[in-house]
């Protein structure tokens, strides 16, 4: 049988057998938590603690500022130790509550959970809005935004992502296999928020284990297990969307645009756990692996955990790191250094050692058409970023650069090792600056 | 001191494939057609092939110390051409034809326009057409191939297309014994140029670069298929005029053209559709100039006539985004 898929893409070697049976383990506390107050799309959460105070675990330390904004929650109890500017996933130093655990782990009052058969979808909203659920895929944009599609926009379809097209993550695939009911419970939950008959799983066919549990559980549920080709970048969302049901968003759209909402296995998972327990987002599955690591495993996560944290649990660093990133090799970003926490978003950490990184200098675009041909945005990646170099950013964006979705197979299969990708976000950059100006 | 981090923007990995990879995979493809010039020309063949490539290379070399650029031979492109020049050549071109259009090749072809991925038009095509205007008879002038240990001498034949040409235009029919012996034609016992004469070769580099994805199936299957289509249409109005699709296949430069002269990427479109555009247009021009114009074959003028419009055919043919939505009117 022919897998579905979308045009466009490749398949990286993608390493996913350094993890990929390791069940998940769940690493121990570090000695300092550093919570970032700003780990999603939106404005970041307000600071409702200070330094010296005693927190438990899942106490709001930061409430959300307005609507596409969440709460972040203290992931143990002990004591704030510090809030202060503190490295970050995006490289800048911002704000963080530094909490040193006191060993309890102790849970804040009040956690209770419901059945969600008793609550109204607005009730289900509040609680994931309230334990601070964001998209869990990598692009952590609040979930209960996602949930709460304007009147004019009727959602038909509910589709959860199990891709994980990313080389070297496992992380989705460890949860769709040993937290199977999680998934599915959030998945039924959002079915219920959204109102939605029809729910759509998508996963990847090069996880045949995941996909014959999940397939096995769903059944009588009204959640269709729909395996796809092995391809980068199956999982952007709208890649996913028009893989799963023949449409394709409009350019400039939002997947609300045909009816389609999509969240993350790993957003369903907290979603269940948000409501039907009432535990807000403090931890999640995260795959440390790569070259530069002792022992590649799967961890339950705490948010605030420094990186440095994970590797020790890991083995170690095997070797010197050359290049520290946070999610997978094709999107994932570079770090400063281990200090950086691991957040909401951290889907993955990858090291890299000195040699196993692609340096080779740029050639001049010999015209092959490669990048041409494996874009799913279906634009013309050498001609933009031709533009976007030469500063040419209304020609950039005539041909498509603000449908680019950065996931980099342009760069990827390059011959002549050109920036492509980089380019184009450079140009998007500037057609944004260039709109806001006007 | 601590070890330096590397930080830079996604993605983090790359398929290694490289300009030098794509340009020697290119020139193992040929390999098949230039043993097969050897085998029927000798050792004339043998040094035009060498003179072409070491001319181009050395072109290469003097063009861009002269520029003051960065060597890049190593990417192997300047002797790509020059193998691509040779096989386009007569096998008993002088040394001095040769050089010349080695000098050309890269020089006009190629460096004047800023090197690598900057020429319009095939640099190797571009000295052959300077060659055939301005040496016409050392250019038109063919050899009957004489299999290595057969003891035959080297002895002045035409080219099956260019031995049409003249019996239809003296007498309006195509002599029979042209369409007889297609064997010869596939292996390559017949007169041409070093590269043209065996499609047996041909077809196995052809097929080579497909299977290694250097080029991809829609320059070559438009061509050819626009050869035969409209080859065919003419042999059927009048056979004893217009010969049919198969020896247009197998005579002349159309197997050599389509699989790596109209295929060079640095002059043709780069999208799927422009590709096909591309090579019906070759098809087209090469069907015209071989039954109606003033030349027996018309392949590089073909080619070179549809790089000129490759920018065209790149704009015309810009694929339809992910989620176009058409402008709504008025």
């Amino acid at each position: 049988m022919k897998l579905k898929t979308f045009p466009g893409g490749l398949h990286p070697p993608d390493n996913k057998e350094w993890s990929a049976h390791k069940a998940i383990e769940t690493c121990p506390l570090p000695a300092e938590l550093v919570i970032p107050l700003a780990q999603h799309i939106g404005a970041p959460a307000e600071l409702c603690v200070a330094k010296g105070d005693l927190v438990k675990k899942g106490q709001v330390i930061g409430t959300a500022k307005g609507f596409v904004s969440v709460p972040v929650h203290s992931s143990t109890s002990g004591e704030v130790t510090a809030v202060e500017p503190r490295p970050h996933a995006s490289g800048r130093n911002l704000p963080a509550v530094v909490i040193r655990p006191d060993g309890e782990d102790a849970w804040v009052e009040g956690i209770n959970g419901a059945d969600p058969e008793t609550l109204s979808p607005d009730a289900i909203r509040e609680r994931i809005r309230a334990a601070g659920i964001v998209g869990m895929g990598g692009a952590t944009f609040p979930a209960h935004v996602k949930l709460t599609p304007p009147e004019n926009k009727p959602i038909h379809t509910l589709v959860i992502n199990g891709v994980e097209c990313e080389p070297y993550l496992t992380a989705d695939h460890r949860l769709m296999l040993e937290e199977t009911e999680r998934v599915l419970d959030g998945i039924a939950i959002l079915k219920r928020v959204l109102g939605v008959e029809r729910a759509l799983v998508g996963i990847e066919a090069n996880k045949p284990d995941a996909i014959q549990v999940m397939t096995k559980a769903c059944v009588g549920k009204g959640i269709e297990v729909v395996p796809l080709a092995v391809k980068y970048p199956q999982g952007a969302e709208k890649q996913l969307i028009l893989a799963l049901t023949g449409r394709e968003v409009p350019s400039g759209g939002l997947p609300m645009d045909v009816g389609v909402v999509v969240q993350n296995v790993g957003t369903a998972a907290a979603v269940s756990d948000a409501v039907r327990r009432g535990l807000p987002l403090i931890e999640r599955i995260a795959t440390i692996t790569g070259p530069g690591v002792t022992t590649p495993k799967n961890l339950r996560v705490r948010v605030g955990t420094p990186l440095s944290h994970l590797v020790a649990f890991c083995g170690g660093l095997k070797g010197d790191p050359a290049k520290i990133i946070m999610g997978g090799p094709m999107m994932g970003a570079t770090q400063l250094s281990l200090e950086v926490p691991a957040t909401r978003g951290t889907s993955g950490l990858l090291l890299f050692r000195e040699g196993e990184i692609p340096l080779a200098p740029e050639g001049p675009c010999i015209r092959c058409g490669r990048c041409v041909r494996v874009c799913p945005a279906r634009i013309m990646p050498t001609t933009i970023a031709a533009y976007a170099r030469l500063d040419l950013i209304s020609e950039a964006e005539g041909f498509g650069a603000m449908d680019c979705i950065e996931c980099g197979c342009c760069t990827y299969t390059c011959p002549a090792a050109l920036p492509l990708v980089q380019a184009i976000r450079y140009g998007k950059g500037a057609i944004l600056a260039k709109r806001r100006k006007v | 001191m601590e070890k330096q981090l590397y930080l830079s923007s996604s993605p983090h990995i790359h398929s290694g494939e490289t300009t030098d990879k794509v340009m020697r995979a290119v020139i193992y493809s040929l390999l098949p057609a230039c043993a097969v010039a050897v085998y029927f020309f000798g050792l004339a063949a043998l040094s035009v092939l060498l003179i072409c490539t070491l001319g181009s290379v050395a072109a290469e070399a003097v063009c861009q110390r002269l520029m003051g650029k960065a060597p890049t031979l190593g990417d192997g492109s300047a002797a790509l051409t020059g193998i691509l020049l040779a096989l386009n050549l007569p096998p008993s071109s002088p040394w001095w034809l040769a050089l010349i259009g080695s000098a050309v090749a890269i020089g006009v072809g190629k460096q004047v326009y800023g090197g690598l991925g900057y020429n319009p038009f095939n640099p190797a095509l571009v000295a052959r057409v300077v060659l055939l205007i301005s040496f016409p008879v050392q250019m038109t002038t063919w050899t009957a191939p004489a299999p290595l240990g057969s003891g035959i001498d080297a002895v002045t034949s035409a080219t099956p297309l260019g031995e049409m040409k003249t019996a239809v235009m003296l007498t309006g029919q195509i002599p029979a014994a042209l369409q007889g012996p297609y064997g010869d034609y596939f292996t390559g016992n017949m007169a041409g140029s070093l590269g043209e004469v065996s499609a047996a070769a041909l077809l196995l580099g052809g097929l080579f670069l497909l299977a290694r994805r250097i080029i991809t199936w829609h320059i070559p299957v438009s061509y050819l298929g626009t050869v035969v289509v409209l080859g065919s249409l003419f042999w059927l109005l009048d056979p004893a005029r217009y010969p049919g699709p198969l020896f247009h296949l197998l005579t002349g430069g159309l197997l050599l053209g389509a699989f790596f002269m109209a295929t060079d990427m640095v002059t043709s479109p780069i999208t799927g559709r422009g590709m096909l555009l591309f090579g019906f247009g070759c098809g087209l021009i090469t069907v015209l100039i071989r039954l109606f114009g003033g030349y027996p074959e018309g392949v590089s003028f073909a080619i070179l006539l549809m790089n000129a419009v490759t920018p065209l055919i790149d704009r015309f043919t810009k694929p339809k985004k992910f989620g176009f939505v058409a402008p709504q009117p008025g």
